[in-house]
């Protein structure tokens, strides 16, 4: 029987880091996004939606600064009642009903206790609102929220 | 609107000749078919254009020169030139290690380009000491494969969109064949490479670009569901409209304030540019679904429903359009970019539909082409 004696770290390099070739986005200097803002997110919950929904951290490399926006939302989002959340949708511009998707889809990645229940709910209403396209520049979105 | 289905396989892509009796499509394979309008609605094959060895992913066919040129995954394009009652090819060499995605004739017919997957525009003209033709290649800074082309009527000026989400538009002025063009809009000076315009703000590939018929404003269509326009001035301006479709496939301007576009949503559809405002507004689905009489449900057939499907809608699941499966390709059947009669689609579903604008400007109310 043969047997491996050689090295075989060979195997764990990434060889597409050093294709000369390899793509890489532009980088656009995102180190002053706050993400929204805590103390604005409280109060009536429609205003509570508008604000979080302003600066998205979308430039930035900081993971722990987008946990916290999407965190944010989430509790926004939570505290509706169903009945209010097709209204909310509607007062949200185009460009507010691809970024709820946005969320919408980040949360389905970490499901919690109610999460999922909650955003389905978000989601029915903003795919009427945004159609399938939202959901498309969801999924190729470079920089995602 | 007529349709034709070819083949049970996609149609890859299409060209028409000049007096429109005749089109050479790729059936998904190595080779180019033609087929002949006979009498009515029928087509009969007349030609089968074997030399490819890999899928024919681009067909041009020059009205005024007759020749049809083509390019495949094999990285190779041929000319292929009638003699006869017989197509001849002569093949170019490209100098790229990465499949040919789209060709195009340039309006003199003089030249054509290629895209490719080798990140790089190959601009072929032909040279007639050596009886051959010679390539010259546009490459920075584009950095993924190009999809799409296509030229400026100055002949000079190619528009190119790509997989890394942007549109520019380039001078592929060759000295040899041309003389030195008048400024445009997009610019005046264009040694050959020089990079007239780059577009920003849309995040997907871009899968068609088309120039208007005055070359004056380029329109793209790319996979993150935009349509963009750009007007060329000093200060170019981009308007760009998130649809609410699935992504767009072809986009052709059939006014210069018009766009006809379609994709994986089967049906074409219209979109009004206004340059005044910077907008572009969705015009109109562009297909007419045939009236099915409503028929009432059975007590058996809802109790059916509610068994397989969980549901009592009485909605069928079958697509409405014309195309039943997404469109790849517009090109204009009659008329041009300024003012379109007719145009013509192929998609993934091996069919060809031939639709008139005056028809459906007619029979669908509220829809205006400006």
């Amino acid at each position: 029987m043969s047997k491996n004696v050689s090295s075989d770290r060979f195997r764990k390099v990434d060889v597409d880091e050093y294709d000369e070739n390899k793509f890489v986005d532009e980088e656009e200097g995102g180190e002053n996004q706050q993400g929204p803002d805590e103390g604005e997110c409280t109060g009536n919950v429609m205003g509570a939606l508008q604000a979080v929904l302003k600066n998205p951290p979308m430039n930035t490399k900081n993971q722990a600064l987008k946990d916290r926006a999407e965190g944010l939302v989430l509790k926004v989002l939570s505290s509706f009642k169903s009945g209010d959340i097709e209204k909310a949708v509607q007062s949200l511009d185009k460009n507010g009903v691809d970024l709820l998707m946005k969320y919408i889809y980040k949360g389905f990645e970490k499901p919690t206790e109610n999460s999922s229940a909650v955003l389905l709910q978000w989601h029915e209403k903003a795919l009427s609102a945004g159609g399938v396209g939202s959901i498309v520049r969801v999924l190729t979105a470079r920089k995602t929220v | 609107m007529s349709y034709y289905n070819f083949l049970l396989e996609p149609i890859s892509c299409h060209a028409w000749n000049k007096d429109r009796t005749q089109i050479a499509i790729c059936p998904n394979n190595h080779e180019v078919h033609i087929y002949k309008k006979e009498g009515g609605d029928k087509w009969s094959k007349i030609h089968e254009l074997k030399e490819h060895n890999g899928q024919v992913t681009g067909i041009d066919w020059a009205p005024e020169s007759n020749r049809i040129v083509t390019c495949g995954t094999d990285r190779n394009a041929y000319v292929w030139t009638l003699k006869g009652n017989v197509w001849r090819p002569t093949l170019v060499i490209l100098r790229i290690n990465r499949a040919a995605r789209c060709v195009k004739w340039s309006p003199k017919e003089n030249k054509f380009a290629v895209g490719s997957g080798s990140r790089l525009i190959s601009i072929c003209y032909f040279e007639q000491e050596n009886d051959w033709w010679v390539c010259k290649h546009i490459k920075k800074p584009i950095r993924s494969t190009v999809l799409s082309l296509d030229w400026h009527p100055n002949n000079v000026l190619l528009a190119a969109g790509s997989c890394d989400f942007k549109c520019r538009i380039f001078s592929a002025y060759i000295k040899e064949v041309e003389e030195k063009p008048s400024p445009t809009p997009w610019g005046s000076k264009m040694p050959f490479g020089e990079l007239m315009f780059e577009s920003s703000g849309t995040d997907g590939w871009v899968h068609s670009i088309c120039f208007s018929g005055s070359g004056g404003r380029v329109a793209w269509v790319s996979h993150d569901s935009t349509v963009a326009v750009a007007t060329g001035s000093k200060n170019t301006v981009i308007s760009s409209l998130r649809s609410e479709t699935l992504p767009l496939l072809g986009v052709t301007f059939i006014t210069e304030n018009s766009l006809v576009a379609a994709g994986h949503d089967c049906y074409p559809m219209l979109y009004v540019y206004d340059e005044g405002k910077g907008t572009i507004t969705f015009g109109g689905k562009l297909d007419i679904p045939k009236q099915n009489a409503q028929r009432g449900m059975t007590a058996r057939e809802r109790f059916q429903n509610l068994d397989k499907k969980a549901s009592s809608e009485t909605e069928k699941a079958t697509l409405e359009s014309v195309h039943k499966n997404s469109i790849s390709q517009i090109s204009i059947l009659e008329g041009d970019k300024s003012k379109c009669r007719k145009f013509c689609t192929t998609g993934m579903d091996g069919g060809m539909t031939i639709w008139d604008v005056k028809t459906l400007e007619s029979s669908m109310k509220d829809l205006k082409i400006i």
